[in-house]
């Protein structure tokens, strides 16, 4: 121990000498920050709360690491299952929601789960006029959600499933960037 | 002292467990409770209407008392993913990735190769912020036409999600009048960046997904 920290101080003081003699060079060492290698996809994330209600609870890994391009194919028929099952506004056939949307449409949208972003104007999960335009901090994506699961055609089926009751953030957002509430 | 450390661990762990939680957090095994699990997504037109923001956040439900030892992994890349051509296949990333107190955004570019296994490329746009540490105000970056931020924020998703497990559970037959924000004074770490849609696209729509991949 004692050894090692006389060691350490001879090699520390030799270092600044050297250092100090090599004044002819300009150069200075420079640490290159390392960005190599392979990084493997282990979450992925479109619209919110998917993976959460849609997948059955044995797949959700796999859900997370099958690419957007391959998820319809390989999810949107346990998807349809889960939906028809949870929600008794899905429960006779031709149900439909408010965006006119049977249970294989609805879920063939939400299966492949990517996040719609209009670069022409209005950004908004819903707000009354424009659907999956984007998705801002102040949407109530939840509510949207379950009302499109339980409300049926008009928004009013199974009123005490459609809403959550909780309609804003805990602390307000900021008009400019970076936008979010400071941490509590 | 790691008496302590250790006390505190645990009781952290059955705190989490005890809150199962949702948008994306806590969504599935292999991700839960590492920091590689990415709890939000969102993408929204900027204050400055030309460009568009993208906001990832990872690490759900960090109490105020453990989000000032918080920190993003060397070893997880968040990347954004932008889809110009409505094939689901990204066509552009923005990727990021903490190096030392400083996240460090390369794009957006496109990726030599699409899908579950990313590289870095080194010649694409660069660009970096400090990260904030806890209890300061935010360090914004300007840089190659971008804002960028990283570090912990308030965790802007809300939802009564104790209640929906009580109803998925078939404790509960409805929600409650009012519901109660299972979400509320808790944190996350952020990654906000803002492109000019200019960079991403022309006009109509873009598709966008957010992935952590983690070095192999």
């Amino acid at each position: 121990m004692k050894f090692n920290k006389i060691k350490y101080i001879a090699f520390l003081t030799l270092s600044l000498l050297i250092m100090s003699c090599s004044d002819d060079s300009d150069t200075t060492i420079q640490i290159e920050t390392d960005f190599s290698g392979t990084f493997v996809q282990k979450d992925q994330m479109g619209r919110p709360a998917v993976n959460t209600v849609f997948v059955s609870s044995s797949s959700k890994d796999e859900f997370n690491t099958t690419i957007p391009s391959q998820q319809s194919a390989m999810f949107q028929s346990m998807f349809q299952t889960n939906l028809t099952a949870l929600s008794p506004a899905f429960a006779n056939s031709g149900d439909k929601n408010a965006l006119g949307q049977d249970a294989a449409a609805f879920t063939g949208l939400l299966a492949t789960d990517v996040l719609n972003v209009s670069l022409d104007g209005t950004t908004t999960f819903f707000d009354g006029t424009n659907v999956l335009t984007g998705r801002a901090l102040a949407d109530d994506v939840i509510t949207v959600e379950l009302l499109l699961i339980f409300g049926g055609e008009d928004f009013t089926e199974n009123p005490s499933l459609s809403d959550d009751n909780v309609s804003a953030n805990d602390k307000p957002f900021l008009t400019s960037f970076p936008y979010l509430a400071s941490p509590w | 002292m790691k008496k302590t450390k250790i006390l505190t661990a645990t009781l952290l762990v059955a705190i989490i467990g005890l809150i199962t939680v949702a948008a994306d957090h806590i969504d599935a095994p292999a991700v839960s409770g590492t920091k590689a699990d990415i709890t939000d997504f969102y993408a929204f037109q900027g204050e400055d209407t030309n460009n568009i923001a993208f906001v990832a956040n990872v690490q759900g439900l960090l109490a105020p008392s453990a989000t000032s030892t918080a920190s993003f992994d060397e070893n997880v890349m968040v990347e954004f993913n932008i889809d110009t051509n409505n094939d689901n296949v990204e066509d552009l990333v923005i990727q990021a990735i903490p190096r030392d107190g400083k996240m460090y955004f390369f794009g957006p570019y496109a990726p030599s190769s699409t899908g579950l296994n990313s590289t870095i490329n080194e010649n694409a746009i660069k660009s970096e912020v400090s990260i904030t540490p806890y209890g300061s105000s935010a360090i914004v970056a300007n840089q190659n036409g971008m804002k960028f931020f990283a570090g912990p924020r308030d965790d802007p998703f809300f939802m009564d999600f104790a209640q929906y497990g009580e109803i998925i559970g078939g404790n509960a037959s409805g929600f409650n009048n009012p519901g109660s924000d299972t979400f509320a004074g808790s944190n996350v770490m952020s990654i906000v960046v803002e492109v000019p849609k200019s960079q991403i696209g022309t006009s109509g729509t873009i598709n966008t997904w957010v992935e952590a991949k983690t070095k192999q």
